[in-house]
């Protein structure tokens, strides 16, 4: 059982356990994850086409709702959406505004006037969209673009589709997660990922400082050393590294911290001979990873960017695609019994 | 007070909870004059103004808490001392302590004097006010506390606030205990605890959120009872939170201490794992923390290491509580399901009824130096009627708080308290 | 009822009316496109029955569907596999069955999401007439109507049969 969480699978899924908003990926099982993957690589065939659009969400609209600045992310989530046909408005909340009194229950308040179908929602509080699924009118489906230090479950699916196209499958694959577990929610959604696809070792390598308290409970194993840690390595996930976190004394410079956990091609020989290395980006050269290996032929850092479209397609369509099952299951409740068979 | 007109009231055939439990055999209660003027056939054979039938009914003292939010004066939409009481008085208590952390902080006399006047005319039971320990509850300068004693304040409190500097505290004990008072503090390393709202844990990790480790609360425990050691305060820790305090509690009793402490109900029902959802209602500080802390918890009611259970009842408006985890204001409105949480103890085993009533009635009382009320004749009539049989499901409609976000809805809770009496008059009843 | 449809005959008739249009239109070099599922097992045999060199393509319509408002995405969408360029080239797309039209209709728009074709014939096995578009078969190997609550699906590939079912339960 994946589904520690009793509230948020039904809030994410339908009754007949389908997506109908991308929350988190804890609580969704390996066949919902396999056809995230599936349905991706059906859209990323579409992207290789002439014309890349398919009509799937046109007269819909998707608000890309910002509450923390991110050009990259948002762009390929309006990329996506745009792909699909749907209308796409991007709203940049400066979160420093609505801290004074517009509060998030308000804004949204505001929002749904607009009659959008989608919200495509990052804040840097965790659990935000979560509240945002919560309170919109029904109907309406919530992606989470990365919320806090909760999740980032658009950016683990990607990396899966990464790690699916040149792994192939997910059992028997030690898979190492490495630098600034703590802050990352990235991490934590790769590690729901990787647990539920069948992965059989997951391994975070930092210093205690950059590790959340009961990491263990999560399904990984720890280790602080990179040498113990690559070894018998398949992929290889460098995280990034924020500069605020010499600040908070949670690491003594940006150069012992390279030494010790930077990925470099010295480093890199310990994982297997043909593991791959992934970085979310933006990558810190010389700080997380060494450009001879961000560069190398190990990297498949720059794929990621196609998948990324392909992702995004696929939950978007698969969650509107929920909505809409709800919405005829209501329908179809309300009806005198029989009309509809 | 004056109880010169007050009806006679017979509460017939219920049984009465005393330390050693239920009676076995129905008692009658007579109340003139908001005292007990006789119990059993004297009682049944009195002529009288009002009889509260208590067929198959615990009656038991009236509850006292010693951590109760009432919101006045401040902050109108979260509830005020006529709303809060009324809330209290439905939830079987007869006397609640008001927490200082009013806007104004109760560390003035003026302050003080507002509170009880307020509740002299508004409140159907007894407000004691706590006053602020530190000025502003800042944890900096030493509040006026003979003044705030004088003006009617019943112990020195600093509220949810940390003393952040361990010789503000120490000067702090050292000046409470020149002149007696009690110091009530909540255990908690600001540094330590930093900006978090969740017990550090598995749920923290999971759910990415900022946590506040366990030591957060140990190390203020170890520090404050070497300080309470040292200058000799009545040191009352207020809402424990870890097994490892509880423990750390009864040893510096067994050296003689003269340490009190309390938890709050829901901390003996709840874990963690109830803010698996990011439910903002369960965002309380100290927070939700693990089984094995709720085990220890419970066993520190049941040894009688915790004196007293209390509701650390906060009432918020819903915009408090309606926003991302973190963004809320901590705290539940918790004091209407006080009682109905503890019977869920009770009939889980985890809990005597004996020990509940205890830790709601004499163990607060004993914290606060009050006489302890064992339903006998002459003893002040501040007394509870409860059908443990009866259930009763909290919705935002029946709950009479101003607060909404109780910590159980849509599900029926054991318990109903039929009526509360508070000097003899009615402050309760159920409808 | 499937006693009435034997399989190789209607093959028989679907390639030699392909063979009269493709004549007909002087037409030497097309490239068949099966629609998903029966249609691609169809596509993969007159590939060999017309003696075509190159690849045939499979189209999945899931994304172009018009009725997604009302049921939702298909979940077991595949890619789309047009292993050719599409642009200026005789197209033969086939399917099993043809009906209202609207599979047909999403499958030329996603066709022309590829390129522009030189021209589309289009081939199915079985017509069932109650069309709602105005798009007609170029060739079909057998005209069947059954009663309304009746459907007919192509099951395959080996060996490949009609199957007639009642659609009330």
């Amino acid at each position: 059982m994946t589904a520690y969480d009793p509230s948020a699978p039904s809030l994410q899924l339908t009754r007949d356990g389908q997506l109908k908003h991308f929350l988190t990926l804890d609580g969704l099982d390996r066949p919902l994850l396999t056809d995230i993957l599936d349905t991706a690589d059906s859209f990323i065939e579409v992207g290789e086409r002439t014309i890349k659009n398919v009509p799937l969400l046109r007269g819909r609209t998707v608000v890309n709702l910002f509450f923390e600045a991110s050009t990259r992310t948002r762009s390929t989530f309006e990329l996506a959406a745009k792909r699909l046909s749907a209308d796409v408005l991007n709203l940049d909340i400066n979160t420093s505004a609505t801290s004074k009194g517009e509060s998030l229950s308000d804004t949204l308040l505001n929002l749904e006037a607009m009659a959008s179908d989608m919200f495509v929602v990052r804040h840097s509080q965790s659990g935000a969209p979560h509240f945002i699924a919560e309170s919109v009118t029904p109907g309406v489906a919530i992606i989470n673009a990365g919320d806090g230090r909760h999740a980032h479950p658009t950016q683990a699916m990607l990396d899966m589709l990464t790690i699916r196209q040149h792994k192939h499958e997910f059992e028997g694959l030690r898979v190492a997660i490495v630098g600034d577990i703590l802050h990352s929610r990235v991490a934590r959604s790769q590690i729901s990922a990787l647990k539920t696809l069948g992965a059989k070792e997951v391994r975070v390598i930092a210093p205690a400082t950059l590790l959340p308290t009961d990491v263990q409970s999560l399904g990984c194993n720890v280790e602080y050393d990179m040498t113990r840690g690559l070894e018998d390595i398949d992929v290889i996930i460098m995280l990034r590294l924020q500069r605020e976190r010499m600040e908070g004394a949670l690491l003594p410079s940006e150069r012992e911290f390279y030494r010790l956990y930077g990925l470099s091609t010295e480093k890199l020989k310990l994982a297997r001979p043909d593991a791959i290395v992934m970085h979310p980006g933006p990558i810190n050269r010389g700080v997380e990873i060494e450009s001879a290996v961000a560069d190398g032929l190990q990297s498949v850092i720059l794929n990621q960017v196609t998948n990324g479209i392909a992702i995004r397609m696929a939950v978007m369509s698969m969650a509107m695609s929920g909505q809409v099952a709800e919405r005829s299951q209501a329908q179809s409740n309300a009806l005198p019994k029989g009309i509809n068979s | 007070m004056s109880v010169d007109q007050q009806p006679v009231i017979r509460i017939a055939n219920g049984h009465r909870l005393t330390t050693n439990g239920r009676e076995q055999n129905p008692c009658s209660l007579l109340i003139r004059n908001g005292r007990i003027e006789a119990l059993g056939e004297q009682a049944d054979q009195a002529e009288v103004d009002q009889t509260i039938d208590a067929t198959g009914c615990m009656v038991t003292p009236g509850f006292t808490d010693l951590c109760c939010n009432l919101r006045e004066p401040g902050a109108g939409q979260k509830g005020n001392i006529a709303s809060e009481t009324r809330a209290a008085a439905k939830g079987g208590y007869t006397t609640v302590c008001a927490a200082p952390d009013s806007s104004p902080v109760n560390d003035s006399g003026a302050v003080t004097h507002l509170i009880r006047e307020v509740a002299a005319n508004r409140s159907p039971i007894n407000v004691l006010p706590l006053g602020a320990a530190t000025r502003g509850l800042e944890g900096e300068l030493l509040s006026d506390m003979v003044g705030l004693s004088a003006a009617g304040c019943v112990a020195l409190s600093n509220g949810m606030s940390t003393v952040r500097n361990a010789r503000i505290l120490r000067r702090a004990m050292a000046y409470a205990q020149t002149f007696g008072f009690t110091l009530m503090l909540q255990p908690r390393n600001h540094a330590l605890a930093a900006d978090g709202f969740a017990h550090d844990g598995m749920v923290t990790t999971r759910l990415g959120l900022l946590g506040i480790p366990e030591v957060a609360e140990t190390a203020a425990v170890s520090e404050m009872l070497l300080l309470a050691e040292e200058t000799g305060v009545r040191l009352h820790l207020s809402q424990l939170s870890t097994a490892r305090s509880v423990a750390m509690v009864a040893d510096a009793r067994a050296r003689g201490v003269l340490v009190t402490a309390d938890v709050a109900m829901h901390h003996l029902v709840f874990t963690e794992q109830a803010l698996g959802g990011f439910d903002s209602r369960f965002h309380v500080l100290p927070p939700l923390r693990t089984e094995a802390d709720r085990q220890g918890l419970l066993a520190g009611v049941r040894d009688g290491v915790i004196d007293a259970i209390v509701s650390q009842h906060q009432p918020h408006d819903s915009a408090a509580k309606r926003a991302p985890l973190a963004a809320t204001e901590p705290g539940l409105s918790s004091i209407e399901s006080v009682l109905s949480l503890g019977l869920g103890l009770v009939q889980k085993g985890e809990l005597s009824e004996a020990h509940l009533i205890a830790a709601l009635t004499k163990g607060p009382a004993t914290v606060l130096g009050l006489t302890d009320n064992t339903l006998s004749v002459g003893e002040v009539a501040d007394i509870c009627v409860i059908d443990t049989r009866a259930t009763w499901t909290p919705t935002a409609t029946n709950i009479l708080s101003a607060g909404k976000h109780v910590p159980v809805t849509s599900r029926p809770l054991p318990g109903v308290v039929r009526h509360t009496l508070c000097a003899g008059k009615t402050a309760w009843a159920l409808a | 009822m499937t006693a009435l449809l034997d399989m190789d005959q209607l093959l028989d008739q679907l390639e030699s009316g392909l063979r009269e249009q493709l004549k007909e239109r002087e037409i030497s070099n097309p490239v068949l496109v099966g629609i998903r599922t029966g249609g691609v097992w169809l596509a993969d045999l007159l590939n060999r029955r017309l003696g075509l060199d190159g690849p045939f393509g499979e189209l999945d319509i899931s994304f172009y569907r018009d009725d997604f408002s009302r049921i939702g995405l298909n979940p077991r969408v595949l890619p789309s596999r047009l292993p050719f360029e599409t642009e200026g080239r005789d197209i033969i797309l086939i399917d099993d069955v043809i009906m209202s039209g609207r599979t047909i209709r999403a499958a030329m728009n996603e066709l022309f999401d590829y390129g522009r074709p030189a021209s589309i014939i289009l081939a199915t096995l079985i017509d069932m007439g109650a069309r709602e578009l105005p798009i007609q078969p170029d060739v079909v190997a057998r005209k069947l109507s059954l009663a309304p609550h009746q459907r007919v699906k192509l099951r395959g590939p080996d060996p490949l049969h009609i199957e007639v079912r009642d659609t009330d339960h």
